[in-house]
């Protein structure tokens, strides 16, 4: 029934030194559908693939607000992420409470990465098999950090989690050293050509299906954002006008794809039927 | 290997009929699968060095950082498993607070990593955890001068005036072991650190990688911080060109 | 043998409790035995501390004399304490509360060096902090009897904040603790308000010690040592002990005093 005889449980080192059910909890992240971080030097931003597992049912939630200053999007099992961003909230909760301070975005993050290496590590449990992005903003600037089931965390300019999320890190390694100078709208539009690559041939994305997080100042088409600008979710009818400006993908920019996929954003009537992305369900959203 | 499939090897909290544990030998080997470490002791203070293999060209330089503090005077770099490493740090940080705590006194080197090695061998005992996947090095000064040790993942702890964990550790050893110690400052020991890390660093089988230092000495009131960008990039600019003499 | 009539709580001599509750002989029940008795009043105590705000950031000023009830104790003590690069904490009240507190303060600085990632505790961000431990404390019936004044200066803007043992906090250009509240703090805010941005240090540092030096002869419990604290974006800097000369001529004239018998 196992694979081998050294992955049944995580207390048991392989020969090689490796742990495998540790390598199993990564391919759960990989189940969920993609999400995409990336950050310039005044904004962090998160975009992510929600799915609906029929009609009857809605979209699932992919992003969280943990405080003013950090959000994070989520790949993989929807409960311990529930978990995990409600830890954060209580952390960050807590640096407000105990010394009127935002707590730094690094140490939260830190926080349930020392969490998930406990699991990594204790008969009886199973690591989580969720991974975040986590974008903060603090006196140093906007920050985006990756968290893994195997108790890991690093800081990058950008990354891709999820699904197919390897054609997306492949657009953002491309590109990523021109995010740096570039507006909340451009960044958007990057996130936007980077998240289009996981998707599966013939479907595109639309107001329905993306979330958009963002830290930042507010952009040209934002109203009413305050001026620390504070993590905040733009979901439905608000993308539409960021949906629009995506380069299709035939343009020289875009990586290969058939073109077959590539239904012009542009012009697009953004209404598909809920069902359409019922063959992708899974076991997270 | 004779352990495999003997089912002698499937927890630590059993031996082999010839008396080894062989998931602690397991936890090992992870440690020698990853990113060198090494510590210097020198005259006037210690030096750590890390060579961070850089997995992807997306992570910001600088930002994740391997070597860690225990408390102002003592530094802590782990070769193996990153996220056991910083549970290790995060364990001797709780002893040197709580050494500090009952004597009002700053703890000395020697009994932070005799209460971490404890605590590293408890993991060695039972079959309801596994051993730590890391070799730490933990270096600092105390009211003794410098003082520099290795705890395993056996929860064995030796002292060392050159300490070198994980891949590239034997040749690094060898390196280590021509240098005069005693008569190095802590300066000097930079220069020296660097140069080791960039010849064990294998550029045909690894990744792009990042040297990663810190020093603790007279230099830096006797406090564990990152060793400063200037001298950084200076013993970075010697370590390549004694690179190309070498090859 | 008997030493005596027994204590009345020992033996209901009168019979006013029913047999089941009378208490018996040699075995007098305390029926306050399970009360508990907790800090009532400080025992080693520090008198006033003041602080300013200035030109270039804060100063506080406190005496280095710590009092075993009106016994002038010890006279070479700091109450003075620098919380990281930004921070300096007063504290009169209880000093062996005090230097409970400086270990809490001392191991959050060591967290966040540890920490190395250049976050370090702000001056409101440490006043927060005591705030909630002694406001928790006094909500556990068992404060901690302090009053404490924390100042500092981060990225250009200084703070000064009061907190006490009820933690009670405000926040002030000019604040005192203690007598000083009463006796420094009017001369302080005469010299210092409206004027915070602009006065220079050789005055902020003259308008401390003449307030120091009015209460040495005014508060019974002062001692003409003390130390002046500064904060400015450079760092904390703690003086060495300053001594005031001072002169108890005029008190010939008093009636009552030295050897006027009329």
């Amino acid at each position: 029934m196992f694979r081998n005889t050294y992955d049944s449980d995580n207390t048991v080192f392989s020969p090689q030194g490796r742990l495998h059910q540790v390598e199993y909890a990564l391919e759960a992240v990989k189940q969920g559908s993609a999400a995409v971080g990336l950050r310039s030097k005044t904004h962090a931003i998160l975009l992510a693939l929600k799915r609906s597992t029929g009609e009857l049912a809605s979209y699932q939630q992919k992003m969280y607000r943990i405080d003013d200053h950090v959000g994070v999007a989520i790949a993989g099992l929807t409960s311990d992420a529930r978990v995990l961003s409600n830890f954060m909230r209580q952390q960050a909760m807590s640096s407000r409470m105990v010394f009127n301070r935002p707590i730094p975005v690094n140490r939260l993050v830190s926080s349930i990465a020392d969490k998930a290496q406990v699991n990594t590590q204790e008969y009886g449990r199973r690591p989580y098999g969720v991974g975040f992005l986590v974008i903060g903003g603090d006196k140093t600037g906007p920050h985006l950090y990756e968290f893994s089931p195997s108790g890991n965390s690093y800081e990058y300019y950008a990354m891709s989690i999820g699904a197919r999320s390897q054609s997306a890190k492949t657009y953002l390694e491309k590109h990523y050293e021109k995010f740096m100078d570039c507006n909340l709208e451009e960044l958007i539009r990057h996130g936007l050509h980077a998240l289009r690559e996981t998707l599966q041939q013939d479907k595109e994305l639309t107001i329905h299906n993306t979330s958009i997080g963002i830290i930042g100042p507010a952009g040209e088409h934002e109203k009413a954002v305050p001026p620390e600008g504070p993590f905040r979710i733009l979901e439905g009818e608000p993308i539409d006008v960021y949906l629009k400006t995506m380069v299709p993908k035939e343009s020289a920019d875009a990586p290969a794809q058939p073109p077959a996929a590539a239904a012009p954003a542009g012009q697009e009537d953004p209404v598909p039927a809920a069902g359409d992305d019922a063959d992708v369900q899974m076991t997270e959203d | 290997m004779t352990s495999i499939g003997t089912g002698y090897d499937l927890s630590a909290s059993t031996y082999s009929p010839d008396g080894r544990i062989f998931q602690v030998e397991y936890a090992n080997k992870a440690v020698e699968n990853s990113g060198t470490a090494i510590g210097l002791r020198v005259k006037d203070g210690i030096v750590l060095a890390v060579e961070k293999i850089v997995h992807s060209k997306l992570l910001v330089p600088d930002a994740n950082r391997r070597i860690q503090s225990v408390d102002k005077h003592i530094g802590l770099a782990t070769s193996g498993f990153q996220a056991d490493g910083r549970n290790l740090a995060s364990r001797a940080r709780d002893e040197a607070t709580s050494y500090r705590d009952m004597y009002r006194a700053q703890s000395p080197v020697k009994e932070v990593v005799s209460r971490l090695s404890m605590y590293v061998q408890a993991y060695t005992l039972y079959s309801s955890v596994r051993p730590f996947g890391v070799s730490t090095i933990i270096g600092g000064v105390d009211s003794t001068g410098p003082q520099l040790f290795i705890v395993e993942p056996s929860g064995v702890a030796y002292g060392y005036f050159g300490a070198a964990v994980g891949k590239g550790k034997q040749l690094a050893k060898t390196e280590i072991e021509k240098l005069k110690l005693a008569e190095l400052s802590t300066r000097e020991a930079v220069m020296e650190a660097a140069r080791i890390i960039y010849l064990v660093h294998d550029d045909q089988k690894e990744k792009d990688f990042e040297l990663e230092m810190t020093w603790i000495g007279d230099e830096t009131n006797g406090l564990h911080i990152p060793v400063p960008k200037d001298l950084h990039s200076e013993a970075e600019r010697k370590a390549k060109e004694a690179l190309e003499n070498f090859e | 043998m008997s030493w005596g009539r027994p204590r009345n709580d020992a033996v209901d001599m009168f019979n006013t409790y029913p047999l089941n509750q009378r208490a018996q002989h040699g075995h007098a029940h305390d029926n306050f035995a399970e009360g508990v008795q907790r800090t009532q009043q400080p025992i080693v105590t520090g008198t006033s501390v003041l602080a300013i705000k200035y030109k270039d950031g804060i100063m506080m000023a406190a005496d280095t004399l710590a009092s075993y009830g009106s016994l002038a104790r010890f006279k070479n003590i700091q109450r003075l304490h620098a919380v990281g690069d930004t921070t300096v904490i007063g504290a009169s009240g209880d000093m062996s509360d005090f230097q409970y507190l400086q270990g809490l303060l001392d191991e959050l600085v060591t967290d966040e060096f540890t920490a190395g990632d250049g976050n370090a505790l702000a001056p409101h961000e440490v006043h927060e902090y005591l705030a909630r431990v002694l406001y928790a404390r006094r909500s556990k019936m068992n404060p901690l009897w302090n009053a404490l004044l924390v100042g500092g200066v981060r990225d250009g803007a200084p703070f000064l904040g009061y907190v006490d043992l009820l933690g009670t906090t405000y926040q002030a250009s000019t604040l005192a603790t203690g007598y000083g509240a009463h006796i420094a703090l009017p001369l302080l805010r005469q010299a210092v308000e409206t004027r915070e941005d602009s006065l220079p240090e050789d005055e902020a540092r003259r308008i401390l010690t003449e307030s120091m030096r009015v209460l040495f002869y005014r508060d019974a419990r002062s001692l003409n040592k003390f130390q002046i604290a500064k904060v400015t974006a450079a760092g904390v800097d703690i003086s060495e002990p300053i001594v005031l000369d001072t002169h108890w001529s005029f008190a010939e004239g008093i009636r009552g005093y030295g050897a006027q018998t009329q």
